[in-house]
């Protein structure tokens, strides 16, 4: 084990799967002499050379498109959008082309790519910086959807994408990226549609995703310090696939579920899974099924305003003791 | 733009025998497409479709020239630029008929054309998204050594969309091996090209944009298409980058099977009839000596292949309601949730 930061543990992660096979290419703005806006691919272009890790100019869907091209003829490209915001910018690419392509042409080709992306609220960027936008992803089928919540899950998430045979968006919550945690130095991998089960607990199962899952860890420790309520937590990691399994489980058996997600209210991941719940669990359930997120706003850019609008530990926190009380 | 010259009739070096094949594409579009606006009217084809009547010379000059291994990525009007790539008139049919046969089973459709094994790399129906996507297949040819090219058809249109500007500067900056070739038909949709256009030739004129050469050639002589293809194509393997090549035609037919095409002045769409690539170029070959018996026996050929064609299309069957549940994913899958 080391101890890296989330934003080191992107760099390691691409860097172990570009060493194991050379087919492996990566471009973006900013992404090969900057070594990254956000200093996640520093020295990647020294290892690796110019060929295999290149500058783009501001054209996102020059990015996707390439990316798209050079899937489908032998090579597994991992291209990034600076911020989430702006797949917004090349959406046609990513909904209408890549997502769809495999399927409308009978399975004759497949899109083994991964998009990364620095996505999410708390760095104070305003609201075309700090979007949430896994539950634009997750409405399109054909895409995989991954968002990881801590370094060690960084570095095997982004292996598996990479390896993936499909195309995945990889979603990294920018406000992360300082965090630290011990990554295996040897070759980890984390399959995709595998949730962890952070803590278990008997009264209520919190489910969340990136960095919802420190937030509901925070959440877990006041209620049971302070309240005597014992909590689940679960972290999805991926959302597409979605391990429905281990949330009916987890939730059968506290009998509670409170969703916690930073996409604004309407379609939010958590809606899906409280949809699941509901028609799968119904009878099992001993209460509603509570979702906690950012309000159906864009996200404000003063540090006062924009804490008030994520999901809190204390919103949480009150979510729960609401619901079991 | 003065400096931009049209090339037009310059070839006289072509062999007999390229250009019977020539003019054999030709005609093979011209009876495909004919046929499949003949089943349009008989409701047998759904749905929408845009017909390439009139433009055959680019789809047949271009298919001719490229390597077996090179790509193709054309648009919604892409029934002919798949087939002169070698997918076979029942696959194209049964796929606009939706049936079993079709290319794509009935999945895609006429606007969605594609065949990996023939290096048909598919048709895109939102206007210049494959543009960037043909650089990508070009920067993966340019990474492996291949020597491969990449071709990417599109309409005049298409010049005035971002994707348009992102995908030639990229291509250029990267030095990548793909040829960009706007098929001119003067109309994007049902309005003129001239109308909605800061520059006369839409591609050519925005070359020099992008460090271009600018090209505009007659793209209704098939010989002047081959030959520009030849040196397209040449440059791109010699790692010599990017081309972008405007070729003047003109649709027969409106925009799609809805599409009358009616805004045409009947002056000008007659003017351009007696400009019909296939015509012209048949009578050149008897000017230039070729027997009249091989033409007809091109013709005759075609006929009997699309009738054979249309016939398997229509006896298939349906495609099997499973295969829409299928392969979302790379595992024949459309599974996201355990």
């Amino acid at each position: 084990m080391a101890e890296l930061t989330y934003r080191d543990a992107v760099n390691a992660g691409i860097a172990q799967e570009m060493r194991r096979d050379s087919s492996v290419v990566f471009l973006g703005e900013d992404i090969a002499a900057a070594g990254g806006v956000f200093k996640t691919t520093a020295g990647l272009l020294d290892e690796f050379g110019p060929s295999r890790v290149r500058d783009t100019p501001i054209s996102e869907q020059a990015i996707i498109g390439a990316a798209m091209g050079a899937a489908m003829t032998g090579l597994r490209p991992i291209a990034e959008i600076m911020f989430s915001d702006f797949f917004a910018v090349c959406w046609d690419l990513v909904a209408n082309q890549i997502a769809k392509t495999r399927y409308m042409t009978d399975g004759q080709c497949s899109f083994p790519l991964v998009i990364r992306s620095a996505n999410g609220g708390g760095s104070r960027f305003g609201a075309q910086h700090s979007q949430s936008v896994e539950n634009w992803a997750m409405a399109i089928p054909g895409l995989k959807v991954v968002a990881p919540a801590n370094p060690a899950d960084v570095k095997g998430l982004l292996a598996a994408s990479i390896r993936d045979p499909d195309p995945v968006l990889f979603f990294e919550q920018k406000s992360l990226y300082a965090i630290k945690g011990d990554v295996p130095e040897e070759e980890h991998v984390v399959p995709l549609g595998d949730a962890r089960i952070v803590r278990s607990g008997t009264d209520v199962t919190i489910v969340a995703l990136a960095a919802m899952v420190p937030r509901a860890e925070k959440a877990a420790d006041t209620l049971q310090q302070e309240h005597g309520i014992s909590a689940t937590v679960v972290d999805v990691r991926s959302l597409v696939p979605l391990d429905t399994k281990t949330i009916l489980e987890e939730v059968a058996k506290t009998g509670r579920l409170v969703t916690v997600e930073e996409n604004p209210r309407l379609c939010g991941w958590g809606a899906e899974v409280a949809s699941i719940v509901a028609e799968e669990l119904f009878w099992d359930l001993d209460g509603p099924v509570v979702r906690v997120t950012t309000p159906h706003i864009p996200l404000p850019s003063a540090d006062a305003l924009e804490d008030a609008m994520l999901p809190s530990p204390a919103r949480i926190v009150a979510a729960v003791q609401q619901l079991v009380d | 733009m003065d400096d931009t010259v049209l090339t037009k009739g310059t070839s006289t070096m072509l062999d007999s025998e390229t250009r019977l094949t020539l003019y054999r594409k030709m005609v093979e579009c011209r009876v495909l497409e004919q046929r499949a606006y003949d089943l349009f009217m008989q409701n047998l084809i759904k749905g929408t479709s845009h017909l390439a009547l009139g433009q055959e010379a680019i789809a047949a000059g271009f298919g001719v020239a490229m390597r077996e291994d090179d790509y193709t990525f054309c648009t919604y009007r892409g029934h002919n630029h798949t087939y002169v790539r070698g997918v076979t008139m029942t696959s194209i049919l049964g796929e606009l008929m939706g049936r079993e046969c079709g290319l794509l089973r009935g999945k895609g459709g006429s606007m969605h054309l594609m065949s990996m094994e023939h290096g048909a790399l598919g048709s895109y129906a939102v206007v210049g998204a494959h543009l960037p996507i043909a650089a990508g297949a070009a920067w993966s040819a340019q990474y492996r050594g291949t020597e491969q090219a990449s071709v990417c058809f599109f309409g005049d249109g298409t010049t005035n969309i971002g994707a348009f500007h992102e995908a030639l500067n990229f291509a250029v900056i990267w030095k990548l091996p793909v040829v960009f070739v706007c098929e001119n038909n003067r109309y994007m949709e049902y309005t003129a090209i001239s109308d909605v256009t800061a520059v006369e030739n839409p591609a050519a004129d925005r070359a020099a944009a992008y460090g271009l050469e600018p090209v505009l050639i007659d793209g209704n002589d098939v010989d002047v298409v081959y030959e520009t293809a030849l040196r397209a194509l040449a440059q791109a393997r010699r790692g010599g980058g990017p081309s972008l090549i405007e070729a003047l035609t003109y649709r027969h037919g409106g925009h799609s099977r809805a599409d009358p095409g009616k805004y045409r002045p009947e002056e000008e769409v007659a003017e351009w009839m007696k400009k019909d690539p296939l015509p012209t170029y048949r009578e050149r070959l008897l000017k230039l000596g070729l027997e009249e018996a091989d033409l007809e026996a091109i013709e005759a050929e075609t006929e009997a292949m699309v009738d054979e064609a249309t016939e398997t299309a229509r006896n298939s069957s349906p495609p099997p309601e499973e295969i829409a549940r299928q392969d979302v994913w790379a595992d024949g899958s459309a599974s996201w949730r355990n």
